[in-house]
Order: structure tokens, then sequence, then C-alpha cells
């Protein structure tokens, strides 16, 4: 019995010699996952995987933290003690990655932060890919002033989860040019959670509290289309001929409803990012400089029959070929 | 002047006096609000009818306090039998949802357009859905009654795993029923009232005509208070905590469903969270003991539709939903204070004193 197990156990102790030396020619990238929330963060996950493969020269471990602050932190210093070459970290919240971030630092490890922001001294982190959720906060706020070309509105807005990056810069960004527009009022500013759910009760609350507005914002569009349920429920026209709705995210159910001319202005945010992580990384290992922000570029889009210079008129080629 | 006096003290000796108090203080902050905004001061209350269906603030705490509710029913049963609670109720929600969506829609599958791409009748989705739930139910009930397992450790397992089992069977997507048939149960309207309060409605008329009608309200009150004694009396105890697990299930299930229909979608991540804790906290606020034992299916619906108000309070308000729960919780703290044995037994103490000081007096 004993001269079985002392077998199996040196048969394992092989296999593991054998594992660890067949991983050493491709690549260790470690990446924390947000979580698996949305169509969106699901297409970015399947993103990652498709473009980190073995054939590509890398070993992906990518782990899904589930919205979990503190379970990021503690797969970093795994992946840290795992002695990964690349950490690529997408921040669930902003703050409190400084001490994580000097650990990666001294155990020499480049680290990339992608996607959302960390709120940390740029001297503590190698470089950073992401979308610039402002400029997409602009982009429909500028939409906005070239569509309503002078005219008041009453805005209402149903924010993301309170503290996400997408949140503050989506709301900083429309802001921005709201604060130019003294014939704009925003009246009211709730918190939809990013879910379909949360933008029900939200917009349930407003159509109560606010008779009269003209413009519904939502930070993504599972927010959109809990607005739009409960304007259906009231009897509320939205679209062409009433209430304008701006969306962000741009995913394909959100586009199919901004080509059917119901979600009016629908501004990407871009989950295919890991071409450009893996490019960054391919700089870095090359030994070339890299900048410390990379751009993922964003677009908007905007219902049909409406001509627009600050984003794209939908088509059907364009859903088309909206894969998430 | 008497006579409203002895009124009060006879009906603040009801069982659901306090329960009814709290929704009560909730909706009077709403008048002193709207007072106090220069608004009509009953605003909160009035009703329209908008799209052939009611409509207001009222109407609004009914219907997103559906699912609360027949949660609240089902968990009123497990606490009074086996004196804990089940927590798996959430994520179960999110699993006959998710089973629903995908038996619908076919494995793979991430949106429905129109009903030639129904790969079932919607009845039959819904009702597995519901099943489903119903065998968790057994497993969680098998584990409590059978294994002896404490009820938190044993519905542990679904409150981690049901989720997870949803998205596997939505293979990690967002599945889409976009029918108009499929959203009637969270969306749509049964004669002029929104169908969860409708559902919600016969849910607990189910429940009450069975505990009229059948001795099961006793059996589970008598296990819960001691089930050695129970057996002995010739009541079969695993069975009665068995069949209070599967029911629970089965509620939650249908709960699910609702949650479901209302986002026409199965998003795993979000359906029912957080919502095995209204239900507990319902049944808490319904002046129910979390020990087990006797229990007030009344009470656990008033307090299931109370947080539900407190809820649609805090939107009325205008607070930001990141601070709502801080208030949630002082509102939640005052009803559990009055509730509390220690504050009861304050007040029969100082009657005591009183009454004691008036025979004193007289002689």
């Amino acid at each position: 019995m004993k001269k079985i197990l002392a077998l199996v156990l040196a048969l394992v102790m092989v296999s593991c010699l054998f594992v660890t030396a067949h991983a050493d020619e491709l690549l260790k990238i470690g990446y924390v996952q947000v979580g698996h929330e949305s169509d969106w963060r699901m297409a970015n996950t399947q993103n990652y995987y498709d473009v980190f493969t073995k054939e590509a020269g890398f070993e992906l471990e990518l782990i899904d933290c589930d919205n979990d602050h503190a379970r990021q932190l503690q797969e970093v210093r795994n992946f840290i003690t795992k002695d990964f070459d690349y950490i690529v970290i997408d921040p669930i919240q902003e703050a409190g990655w400084d001490d994580v971030l000097k650990e990666i630092q001294d155990a020499g490890i480049p680290c990339i932060i992608a996607d959302r922001a960390v709120a940390a001294s740029s001297d503590l982190y190698t470089t950073a890919v992401g979308t610039n959720m402002t400029a997409e906060g602009e982009t429909a706020g500028l939409w906005l002033e070239e569509y309503l070309a002078g005219k008041a509105a009453k805005i209402l807005v149903i924010e993301g989860s309170t503290g996400s990056s997408a949140a503050i810069g989506r709301a900083e960004g429309f802001n921005k040019v709201a604060a130019n527009h003294p014939e704009w009022e925003i009246l009211a500013s709730q918190d939809g959670d990013f879910t379909q759910n949360g933008g029900q009760a939200v917009m349930e609350d407003f159509i109560k509290r606010f008779p009269e507005f003209d413009v519904v914002v939502c930070h993504n569009d599972n927010e959109a289309y809990g607005a739009m349920d409960a304007m259906d429920a009231a009897g509320i026209k939205y679209g062409v001929d009433g209430k304008i709705i701006i969306s962000f995210d741009a995913t394909k159910e959100g586009l199919t409803r901004t080509l059917a001319g119901k979600i009016l202005c629908n501004v990407e945010c871009n989950p295919i990012q890991a071409v450009i992580v893996m490019n960054v990384i391919n700089a870095l290992k090359a030994g070339e400089q890299v900048e410390k922000f990379t751009l993922v570029p964003d677009e908007g889009f905007c219902a049909p029959g409406i001509e627009s210079a600050i984003v794209t008129t939908m088509t059907d080629e364009v859903l088309a070929a909206r894969k998430y | 002047m008497k006579s409203v006096k002895d009124w009060f003290k006879k009906i603040s000796k009801k069982p659901l006096f306090l329960p009814l108090f709290s929704v009560f203080l909730v909706l009077v902050i709403n008048v002193i609000y709207d007072a106090v905004q220069g608004n009509y001061i009953f605003s909160f209350f009035t009703f329209e009818l908008k799209e052939g269906a009611l409509y207001g603030r009222i109407v609004d705490i009914l219907n997103r306090g559906s699912e609360a509710a027949i949660l609240a029913i089902g968990m009123t049963l497990v606490v009074s039998s086996s004196g804990g609670t089940d927590i798996s109720v959430g994520s179960v929600m999110s699993l006959a949802g998710s089973l629903c969506c995908m038996l619908l829609a076919g494995f793979g599958v991430t949106h429905v357009r129109g009903p030639e791409e129904l790969q079932m009748p919607i009845w039959v989705g819904a009702v597995a859905g519901i099943a489903i739930a119903g065998v968790v139910g057994l497993f969680n009930g098998f584990l409590v009654a059978r294994m002896k397992i404490q009820p938190m450790v044993a519905t542990l397992i679904f409150f981690t795993a049901g989720r997870a089992i949803g998205l596997l069977l939505t293979n990690n997507k967002m599945v889409y029923i976009l029918l108009d048939e499929f959203k009637w149960f969270g969306l749509g309207k049964t004669w002029i009232l929104p169908t969860p309060t409708v559902i919600a409605a016969i849910c607990i008329a189910l429940m009450v005509l069975v505990l009229r009608f059948t001795s099961l309200g006793m059996y589970v009150q008598s296990v819960g208070i001691n089930p050695r004694a129970s057996r002995i009396a010739g009541i079969n105890s695993a069975a009665i905590i068995l069949l209070c697990y599967i029911i629970c299930g089965l509620y939650a299930g249908v709960a699910g469903i609702v949650a479901t229909s209302r986002i026409y979608s199965a998003d795993s991540n979000n359906i029912g969270l957080n919502l095995e804790l209204d239900a507990i906290l319902a049944v808490a606020l319904g002046g129910n003991s979390l020990g087990g034992g006797r229990f007030n299916l009344a009470g656990s619906i008033i307090g299931a539709y109370t947080i539900q108000a407190i809820t649609t309070t805090m939107y009325a308000l205008g607070v930001a939903k990141a601070q709502a729960p801080v208030y949630k919780a002082i509102i939640v703290i005052l009803i559990v204070v009055v509730q509390s044995p220690a504050v009861k037994a304050y007040f029969a103490h100082r009657k005591a004193q009183k009454e004691s000081l008036a025979i004193a007096g007289r002689s």
C-alpha cells in the first residue's frame, strides 16, 4: 500500500515538473476581471480568451472576481506569489490600490491597468489601457447639444452604481457640456445600479415626481430598457417623436433599439480591448517605451433619420457587425 | 374619551397591531414630506388609471413588494418549523428564471424575438422553473430534516451554487425573451391590476386556505416548538420540516418567474439579489420569532410590504440610493426595537406598577 502511494506521489511530482517546464515557454498573464455582471463584461472576458491564446504565446489566467474588491486584491497577491510575467488589473473600484500596486512593483512584475481606472499615482503601475468614460459622457452631451439646437430641456439622469468609474466619468463628461447650457435643467439624478430592474424602479419614481421632462440619460443599456418599461407602463411616448433617451454601452440589444428609433443616442464603450493590451505587452517585452495611457477608441450612434456630425447614424450593417 | 382609550388598548393587544403600525409610520413620513414640500399632502396615496391599469405610489409598493411577499410566505413556514432561515431563496429565484429562459430560448440562444422562435410553450418553461425550485427546496429540506444539518449551513449550498448553475444553464449570457406573453407575469396587467400583485395575492390566498382547512399550521408550530415532543405525539416532524422547505422552494420559484418576467431576461447575477435578506427581515418585522414556533403569516406579509414601502419612500424623498440603506436601517431598528420583548416587558412592567399604585390608592 505504502509503495503504491509513494509511486503515485512520485508520478504526481514528476508530472508537476513537466507542467511547469512546459509552461515556461509561454508568457504567463494574470487578469483579474471585475465579474460577469453584464453582456458587456462577458464580451470583454470572451475577447481576452480569444486573443491571449497558447498559439499566440500566452498562458492566460483570468480570474472572475464577482464584483468583490477584497477578492481582487487577494487574487493579485496570488499572481505575485506565483511569479506571473504580467499582471493585468480591471479594478472594481478606484480607491484602495496603493499597497498592492506597490507590492507588484517590488516584485518587479509589469502591471497594466485595463478598462477602468485606479485612484493611485501613475508611478505605481507600468501603463494603463482603457476607454475614456469622461469623453463618452461628453460625446453624449455634445450630441444632445446638436440635437436640441438651443431648445430648453428638462433632464433626468439614471446613474450607474455609485462610485464606479463609469458612473463618475459619464456624469462628469455630460455635466461639463450641460454647464454651458443654462437652458438645460437637470431635475434629478438617481442610482439605478446598472440593472434593468434598477432602471425601472428609478424611472417609476421619476415619472411621479417630475411630470414634465424631456430627456432621460441612462448610464448603461440595461438601465435604459428599464426606463423604457416604466414609460410604457405610464403611457409616455419616447423615441423620435417623444422623450429623448440617451444611453451608454451600445451593446447589440441596445443598438437594436437605437436602430428602431427608441434610444436616440447610444455611446459605445468598447469591450474589445484585449488586442490593445496584447500590443502593449509585446512592446514591453521588446523593451520599447510605452505611453502611460493607451486609449481604446469609442464611437457613438444615433437613430436613423438623425443627421449628426458627432455620432454615426445607425444602419443594419452596423448592427450586423456588432458581436456582443 | 374613555372608550377611545379602551379601544386603543384593545387593538394594541392584537398580534397584527405592531406590523400594521410600522407601515402606518412609514406612510406618515410621506405625508409629512409632502406637507413640508407644499404638495398635496396625500399625493403619495393618489391613484390614477394609466394605460388601463391602476397607477400610483401605493400600487408601486404592492407591485414591487410582490416577490418579497411571496418569499415571506415560504420563509415564515421554514422559520417556524425548523427555527432557521432558508438563505438560498434569492439564488433559487435566479436559478428558476434562468432555467425557464433557457428552456424557452434553447441552450446558447440569447434572443427570442418572435413566438415562432420559442422552443416550448411559455407555461411549460414557467412550470419547469418553479419545479426546479421545488427540487432545491426538497434538497434543502432533506439536509435539514433528515441529515439534521443547521438550516443556514444547508441552504448556504444553494445560496452559492444557485446563481452559478443559472449561469451554466444560460451559457454565461443574458437570455432575452422579448415577447409580450412572457412579459405578462411581471409587467402585464390583470384587469386593472399589475399581474405581480395578483400572483402574490393568489400565493397568499392558497396558503391561507391550506392553513385554514388543514392542520398544517398547527403541526408546523408544534414541530417548531418541540420536534421531539411532536414526534412522540404522533406527528412526523421530519416530514413536516421537509414539506415546509419544499413549499418555500416552490414559492421562491414563483417569485423568480415574476422577477425574470419583469426584465424579460435571465440576468442570473442580479435576479433576487439580496432578496433572501428582505424575506427574513419581513418575517422578523411581522413579529415572528426567528427561533421558530408560533407564527403569524399576515405579519410576515405586512412586513414584506413595509420593507418595500420604505424603499419606495426613499425614492420619493429623493434620497441617493447609496445612502438609502442608512435610513432604511434606522427605520428597521426603530420598528424592531418597538417590537422587542425587552420593550414590551418594560411597558408591561409600567402598567403593572400603575395598577398596583391605583389599588394602593384605593385602599
